[in-house]
């Protein structure tokens, strides 16, 4: 299967007074049409900047050194700015944390869905009105008429998040980057939400990335997973491998660390912090972390694979 | 507690903003008691009531021997000493001028007569037992990390040695591993000086990690109570088992019990009669419009609905 997105040897670097911090560190993944891919890993991991990459949205003092991201056949970062502007919104769309503060807020909901609809599909602005509404209905808004003629502050978190949903799905785009759309919603709402984004997604044929921290969601939504720690990318895994037979040493620590509702269970937290990123160690990132650790990790983690679609970056697993 | 809503055309009722309504808790000594629910359910507000950040509209807060809510102001502010906070905001909680040892010595100063020298000896005391080194005593929030930031707070809280420590979502701003090194920590304390806490959060896989018992509310009322293991095995409210059904299990092969609630929680000023859930619960039945009894189901363990 050709994938719909592939990126690889993504680096990205930000210049700061204090030095060259190294962001993202030789990242890579794939996602196929329809799939849905979790990344996963703690704040500072390089998540969100690998999507911004993805998006061409860096701005300095960001830069990708080097890298290739192939979308739908095409070289994202040979584009030209006006051709990104393209895939932007109607072929990749992303859905952002805060849904409030991503939300024109002196712009009712409803236009801002029809002004995407005009921009990217072309619409006149009488069908586009109805197209918002039935979108916003889509996305499990009640009273959706009503609704569209609000502005954010009028709605909920919940219901600004149905509403970034709505238009992040409107132009039929072909990937979904979700950078943690349920984090700061209540306990019901986030579930609702990722409901929503699965039923919408598996509807449309749109992929999503899907970045969170929460292992709980990846098991809930993901067909696929990836691990970032300190910008390396670790281990790629389907999701039941992932749980069931997680292989680099940093997921089996972060599986460890969290506290499960359904059973008790011992927890242990990760040991160590992570690596300044100002002057991060050769080789594999986790080693200072990692009890498995040996001398050769500081020469690089070669990726190795462990079983079908299940591929791990550390030279302390053995391989098939 | 009741909170009026001014209204802006003359002649009108005054609406009440019934954040709580008739709660009844009580927190053993030694004991964690986990408070959990949505926003707006009124954890937050029942843990100000508690500390008398704010004043209950009616009702009485019974601290060992004493009722809180008699207590003039400085008596009450006397005996603040023994009932501490942790609020959710690491950063936003402390005072960017103090330095992490003088943040510290603070609550030394105010509450107790301890002698310069002593207080010093206890600051540094209480960051051993948070697990911050004495290398970090002359910082400055702003040059720690999120995660060290909450072990000062929690320092802070703990250097009086209180009889009650109220914890107001501690870990919701922290990442996964930090947060579970605060938990660790808490239960640590806990072990080590036999703390009490009142522990609020949403986050149920964490109160059923640190909490003896737990209450759930919805809308102003406890609807369901019981120790931490028998209330996620054998969870009795349809709330508490929507709430259960609704967090993501770790684990692709976990089929979760599928309760699902309708709609958003209504607005505290309009509240429904009988039982507050009704109009979301898959459940619910014509008796539920009459008043809630509260029933024990199993020791320790009471629930407020008609149909348990």
């Amino acid at each position: 299967m050709t994938p719909l997105l592939a990126v690889e040897d993504l680096t990205i670097h930000f210049d700061t007074e204090d030095g060259v911090v190294h962001a993202v560190d030789g990242a890579a993944l794939a996602i196929g049409p329809g799939e849905v891919v979790g990344l996963v890993g703690e704040s500072g991991s390089g998540k969100s900047v690998t999507a911004l990459a993805i998006l061409r949205l860096l701005r300095p003092p960001a830069r990708v050194t080097s890298g290739r991201i192939r979308f739908d056949g095409r070289d994202l970062l040979a584009l030209s700015e006006e051709e990104m502007r393209a895939v932007r919104g109607a072929r990749i769309s992303m859905v952002f944390q805060s849904p409030r503060t991503s939300l024109n807020p002196v712009l009712p909901v409803g236009r801002q869905i029809e002004r995407l609809l005009v921009r990217h599909r072309g619409a006149r602005p009488a069908e586009a009105r109805a197209q918002a509404v039935a979108m916003l209905r889509e996305a499990g808004l009640a009273e959706p008429e009503r609704r569209a003629r609000q502005y954010a502050h009028q709605l909920s978190g919940g219901m600004c998040q149905r509403v970034m949903v709505a238009m992040a799905l409107a132009t039929n785009p072909r990937l979904l980057i979700a950078d943690e759309p349920t984090t700061g919603l209540d306990v019901s709402i986030a579930a609702q939400i990722l409901d929503l984004l699965r039923d919408l997604g598996r509807r449309t044929g749109a992929a999503i990335l899907l970045i969170t921290h929460d292992l709980g969601v990846v098991a809930r939504l993901c067909d696929r997973v990836v691990v970032m720690h300190a910008g390396q990318t670790v281990e790629w895994a389907p999701v039941r491998g992932l749980f069931h037979a997680p292989a680099h040493p940093y997921t089996r620590a972060l599986i460890r660390s969290i506290p499960r509702v359904d059973r008790a269970v011992a927890m242990e937290p990760i040991a160590g912090v992570v690596p300044s990123l100002l002057a991060p160690p050769p080789g594999c990132r986790f080693a200072s972390r990692c009890d498995l650790v040996r001398t050769q990790c500081a020469a690089g983690a070669p990726v190795r694979t462990v079983e079908a679609e299940h591929r791990v970056a550390c030279v302390a697993v053995a391989g098939v | 507690m009741h909170f009026p809503l001014r209204s802006w055309l003359p002649g009108r009722a005054p609406r009440v903003v019934h954040a709580l309504d008739g709660v009844t808790l009580h927190v053993d000594a030694a004991e964690t008691l986990g408070l959990v629910g949505e926003s707006g359910c009124g954890k937050s507000t029942l843990a100000r009531c508690v500390l008398r950040l704010i004043e209950p509209t009616a009702g009485r807060v019974r601290f060992e021997d004493t009722d809180l809510t008699a207590l003039g102001e400085e008596e009450m502010r006397r005996r603040r000493r023994d009932l501490q906070m942790v609020f959710q905001d690491p950063t936003a909680s402390l005072n960017p001028r103090l330095s992490v040892a003088a943040t510290v010595e603070e609550p030394l100063a105010l509450h107790t007569e301890l002698t310069t020298e002593a207080r010093r000896a206890r600051v540094d005391e209480v960051l051993d037992e948070v697990g911050l080194g004495a290398g970090l005593r002359d910082r400055y929030p702003h040059q720690l990390s999120g995660g060290q930031r909450q072990r000062v707070n929690i320092a802070r809280a703990i250097a009086t040695r209180p009889r009650l420590v109220v914890l107001d979502e501690p870990t919701s701003a922290l990442d996964v591993s930090l947060r579970a090194r605060v938990i660790l920590l808490l239960r640590e304390l806990k072990r080590r000086i036999g703390m009490t806490y009142l522990f609020i959060s949403h986050d149920l896989s964490t109160v059923r990690y640190l909490c003896d018992r737990v209450a759930v509310m919805y809308l102003g009322v406890v609807v369901e109570e019981a120790p931490a293991g028998e209330l996620f095995d054998h969870p009795a409210h349809p709330y508490t088992r929507a709430l259960l059904s609704c967090i993501p299990i770790p684990d692709p092969d976990a089929v979760p019990e599928r309760l699902t609630l309708t709609g958003e929680v209504p607005s505290p000023v309009d509240v429904p009669s009988g039982c507050r859930l009704r109009g979301r619960c898959p459940l619910a039945q014509p008796v539920c419009a009459e008043p809630v009894p509260v029933r024990l189901v199993a020791p320790g363990h009471t629930v407020a609905c008609h149909l348990a």
